[in-house]
């Protein structure tokens, strides 16, 4: 089911660095996960119809939204959040560029 | 008065609050006794990853809150929790404190804020002991993937604790706190206190604020009390909950526990307590004898209590746990990204950006927190998300209308907590698909985001490991914002065990 391909690029998009011997155990436990939970497969619809299905109103989960309002003043927390950056330069945290010769 | 070690044992909330009012011993005294179990016995236990170096002075300023209260005449307005010793799982943030979800990825992190569960808590007067181990970022149900070490059975130390919050559970079973903080995603609460002894309480979701306490699943997630006592428990629960303005998800229940004051309740409370029970589900295999041996004897107890036991259908129960990790494999692989190693945390040094994330990620973050990643970026991507996590979307509505469905005809739906009693450390640490299927009656109750409770209900025979045998518990499911419903039933069980 998942080739060693696959593990390869689940890892990449995981942004995942693995040993060549956990990527043969993950291939064999995830074959064993994914082969237990599809048979939620069996399940019935909860939902007949595809119109009914796309109705948020129809599932008991949803979004909670709220208005982008009463911002925390600014720098107020800035040099507490910054005191735990592994790296930093003045009020800004410290990354790699980009662009350039190494994109992936 | 100095606190010896028989004594903190029979100490309640309520008791140690008598305690500190008459004087009969102070914040202080407490607090060293604790202290002085905490060293004895942790090396063995590893319930704390760290024990805080100012217990003392937190304890001095709860005596001093005493101290004023008495002075003015006022001890009837002083807090229940005033100078009450509690132990804080590793995943709820208090500010200028490490805070490091066992991981080796936070294992310097010191938070940045209060979570708003420790502010109310702070504000009461309580004292931390500590910080308490858990599985890696809450993921699992032995503390077995703590980067730290696992925690140890206060009644079995060849066995585990439970998790994900074991070190919460063992810290209040094992006499070293007398009440903790927890989380519960999947049973995290609940298992454990079911293995150590104590009570657990995942309470409906959204009635404690999630501010502040480091996200797993976030659909899922709810913070708890463990506790001796269902009453202590209730404590506890009553100064956390609430709603919050940084968890929009959080809103107001009601007070109608104590007193009755709600008389649409006490009315309906003259009636039996009705109880139902799955008994298809019960009937899947795999459970252990000795467990189910228990619940029944603990229902049969309880019908002489008064209580009316039923059983009731709930056919979509069976695709709990398949829907459960699909669910947390989502929502894991999504907020495990936040961990990039620029913002806070570890950070290792490769070549480029990439390689800075590869790295950091790879090596930082332990290997069941890697699996489920994985799994949840596979199960979320394009051409598999509508089977995976649509499916279990749909599935998750499935199961909580077998809650609603069975909530017409009872007041409660009672399970066995866990399918076996703690078991040996290490068993199930190479086939995680085991481990996953130790979760079976616990996670149905936070996809329903229904309040859940386990309670203990007396002892396997004893062993060579475990002189006392091992603790058995029964789990208590109420209707939603019905938790009030729980601390009662939680009362009879408990009068049920003398």
């Amino acid at each position: 089911m998942l080739s060693r391909n696959d593990i390869d690029n689940l890892a990449n998009l995981a942004r995942i660095a693995l040993s060549e011997e956990e990527k043969a155990k993950l291939q064999k436990d995830m074959e064993a996960i994914l082969g237990y939970v599809s048979e939620l497969q069996k399940a019935p619809a909860s939902i007949d119809s595809e119109t009914e299905r796309q109705k948020p109103e129809n599932y008991y989960l949803r979004n909670m939204m709220r208005e982008d309002e009463e911002p925390f003043e600014a720098g107020l927390n800035t040099e507490t959040i910054l005191s735990q950056a592994p790296k930093r330069q003045g009020d800004y945290f410290v990354t790699k560029k980009i662009l350039g010769d190494s994109i992936s | 008065m100095k606190l010896n070690s028989e004594q903190l044992q029979k100490l309640t909330i309520e008791s140690a609050h008598a305690g500190l009012v008459s004087g009969d011993f102070t914040a202080v005294e407490l607090a060293e006794a604790y202290l002085t179990e905490i060293e004895k016995k942790n090396p063995k236990l590893n319930a704390y990853l760290e024990v805080f170096m100012d217990v003392k002075e937190q304890a001095e300023m709860a005596d001093k809150k005493i101290a004023e209260a008495k002075k003015a005449g006022q001890e009837k307005d002083l807090d229940i929790l005033t100078g009450i010793p509690m132990a804080i799982k590793d995943n709820i943030l208090i500010k200028g404190r490490r805070c490091s979800s066992a991981s080796k990825m936070l294992e310097n992190y010191v938070a940045t804020y209060d979570a708003t569960v420790i502010k109310k808590l702070k504000e009461k007067g309580v004292v931390f002991l500590g910080r308490t181990n858990m599985d890696e970022f809450a993921m699992g149900g032995s503390t077995e993937n703590s980067a730290f070490g696992v925690t140890k059975n206060p009644h079995d130390t060849t066995r585990v604790s439970g998790g994900s919050s074991g070190g919460s559970a063992t810290a209040v079973g094992g006499n070293l706190g007398l009440v903790a903080l927890g989380s519960d995603t999947g049973g995290s609460i609940r298992q454990p206190s079911a293995f150590c002894g104590t009570v657990g309480l995942k309470p409906t979701y959204g009635a404690v604020s999630r501010y502040g306490v480091m996200a797993m699943a976030s659909s899922l997630d709810q913070i708890g009390p463990i506790a001796k006592t269902v009453a202590d428990a209730e404590i506890v629960f009553d100064a956390i909950r609430g709603w919050d303005k940084f968890d929009s998800t959080s809103y107001d229940l009601p007070k109608i526990s104590k007193a009755g004051n709600n008389p649409s309740v006490s009315s309906e409370r003259k009636k039996k307590i009705k109880i139902g029970v799955p008994e298809s589900f019960l009937n899947q295999g795999g459970i252990d004898e000795v467990i189910l041996k228990n619940f029944r004897d603990t229902l049969t107890k309880l019908e002489k209590a008064g209580c009316e036991i039923k059983p009731v259908e709930m056919p979509n129960l069976h695709y709990s746990l398949a829907c459960y990790y699909i669910t947390v494999f989502s929502e894991v692989s999504a907020n495990m990204a936040r961990f990039d190693g620029v913002r806070y945390g570890a950070h290792l040094e490769g070549k480029d950006l990439l390689e800075d994330y590869l790295k950091t990620r790879g090596e930082k973050l332990g290997r069941e927190v890697r699996r489920r990643i994985m799994l949840g970026t596979y199960v979320l991507s394009a051409g598999y998300y509508d089977a995976y996590y649509n499916k279990a979307a749909q599935v998750r509505e499935l199961i909580r209308r077998d809650y609603a469905k069975a909530f017409e005809v009872v007041d409660v739906v009672a399970t066995p907590v866990a399918p076996s009693p703690a078991f040996e450390i290490g068993k199930n640490t190479s086939d995680p698909l085991q481990m996953y299927l130790e979760d079976i009656f616990t996670v149905p109750i936070n996809l329903a985001g229904v309040p859940g409770m386990s309670v203990p209900t007396g002892f396997t025979p004893s062993t060579t490991t475990a002189p006392n045998g091992l603790p058995l518990a029964i789990q208590i499911v109420a209707p939603w914002r019905r938790d009030d419903i729980l601390f009662e039933l939680g009362k009879i069980i408990e009068s049920c065990q003398i």
